[in-house]
């Protein structure tokens, strides 16, 4: 049975308040989500209070602020701070997004920020992906060809091309899966948005041989049919994208060969 | 603890090879019942509030007794596979299989006892 409660030592408690910033006048509040390997506590809320005057727009800066200047502990991913690279993905104000690219002023009154939902946690922001990245990994996200590779390239008519927008710029950031109910409660089976909309984009891309076998793979009672057009995916997504169509067409293709 | 790989517990058992017939049989149900919900609320509707004799005389009609039999036996074969997914969604290990035998012996009980009842006011 799935489990609706979070384990006793999963449980938030209330962390430390950080001082005011002195003189400050623009001060925003942010409860943020602590929890360390290193000790036996239960995770905790953390309150600091952030003078917005000296910080720039975007969440990510207030985080990256409050490690320079206020608690050097505090722990998150995060590398290109323009929403290219995925790391920072966390939960901000109950949506899954980008810290880098979701601005401090859309949140009205304290900012929550947690991990990714339903993940098991490395340290305060950081979520375990191991097993959504071997997921991913499992479709084969690459071009498989039977056919000898051709002197020059591939060739792809500007039709064909069209079919993968909308699909070549999923960041692999976790937002969609980890904000899938389908993929909390069976995430050890069920491969999740992220991954099906990846095996989508090679599923229909004019040049991969291995349509069939990729189909054969993915037709599956829990790789594929757990999802239930829930839509959260294509809510959440930081690059707009719609994992949930990528599926519904992957159910498509298999009606389709089956009838 | 198992020393699993990353991708060993990714791929699992591989993929079961089923689950379209499941899915389409799904998406046939809810066309089938889109149709025959109304013509059942219809059909029963005006038979609601008679005397016994007036019921067995409205489904002694074929029409009625057709529909009042397709619905209860597509609505409860659509329910028992709307409830067997479910079912899968939130019950894991050896609860899951004994739920899903208890649910397929309950829509399937349920749908004969309707059509049996049909039946007799019918014939």
């Amino acid at each position: 049975m799935v489990q609706l409660t979070l384990p006793k030592n999963s449980r938030m408690t209330t962390g430390k308040t950080w001082p005011r910033p002195e003189g400050a006048t623009n001060v925003k509040e942010f409860h943020i989500y602590r929890w360390s390997p290193d000790d036996d506590k239960n995770p905790a809320i953390d309150t600091y209070f952030v003078d917005m005057d000296t910080c720039g727009p975007m969440i990510l800066d207030a985080l990256i602020k409050i490690k320079n200047e206020i608690d050097p502990t505090l722990t998150f991913r995060r590398s290109c701070r323009e929403g290219i690279c995925g790391s920072c993905a966390m939960n901000i104000d109950g949506i899954n997004t980008l810290a880098c690219t979701y601005g401090v002023a859309e949140v009205k009154g304290a900012v929550k920020i947690y991990p990714l939902p339903h993940m098991p946690v490395v340290k305060d922001l950081i979520p375990d992906l191991t097993h959504f990245y071997a997921q991913h990994a499992s479709i084969q996200p690459w071009l498989e060809t039977e056919t000898p590779a051709p002197a020059k390239e591939w060739k792809q008519s500007i039709e064909d091309r069209e079919k993968l927008d909308g699909l070549y710029e999923c960041i692999m950031c976790a937002c969609c899966s980890t904000s899938c109910p389908s993929y909390w409660w069976n995430g050890d089976r069920y491969l999740g948005p992220a991954a099906l909309l990846h095996a989508y984009r090679w599923i229909i891309d004019s040049r991969d041989e291995a349509t069939g076998e990729r189909l054969d793979e993915l037709e599956d009672p829990f790789k594929l049919y757990r999802c239930h057009t829930i839509m959260n995916c294509a809510k959440t997504c930081p690059k707009g994208l719609n994992p949930a169509a990528a599926i519904a067409k992957i159910k498509k293709l298999m009606v389709e060969r089956t009838i | 603890m198992a020393f699993l790989t990353d991708r060993k517990r990714a791929m699992g058992l591989g993929s079961a090879k089923s689950g379209t017939e499941h899915f389409w049989s799904m998406k046939v149900s809810s066309v089938a019942l889109l149709i025959l919900m109304p013509l059942f609320v219809f059909t029963f509707g005006a038979a609601l509030g008679g005397t016994y004799e007036e019921i067995l005389a409205y489904y002694s009609r074929p029409t009625p007794a057709i529909i009042a039999a397709l619905t209860l036996a597509v609505g409860f074969k659509h329910f028992n596979d709307g409830c067997q997914t479910l079912i899968e969604d939130y019950v894991h290990g050896t609860a899951q299989k004994i739920t899903i035998i208890l649910m397929t012996c309950l829509s399937y009980g349920a749908a004969a006892v309707g059509v049996f009842a049909i039946a007799k006011l019918a014939l």
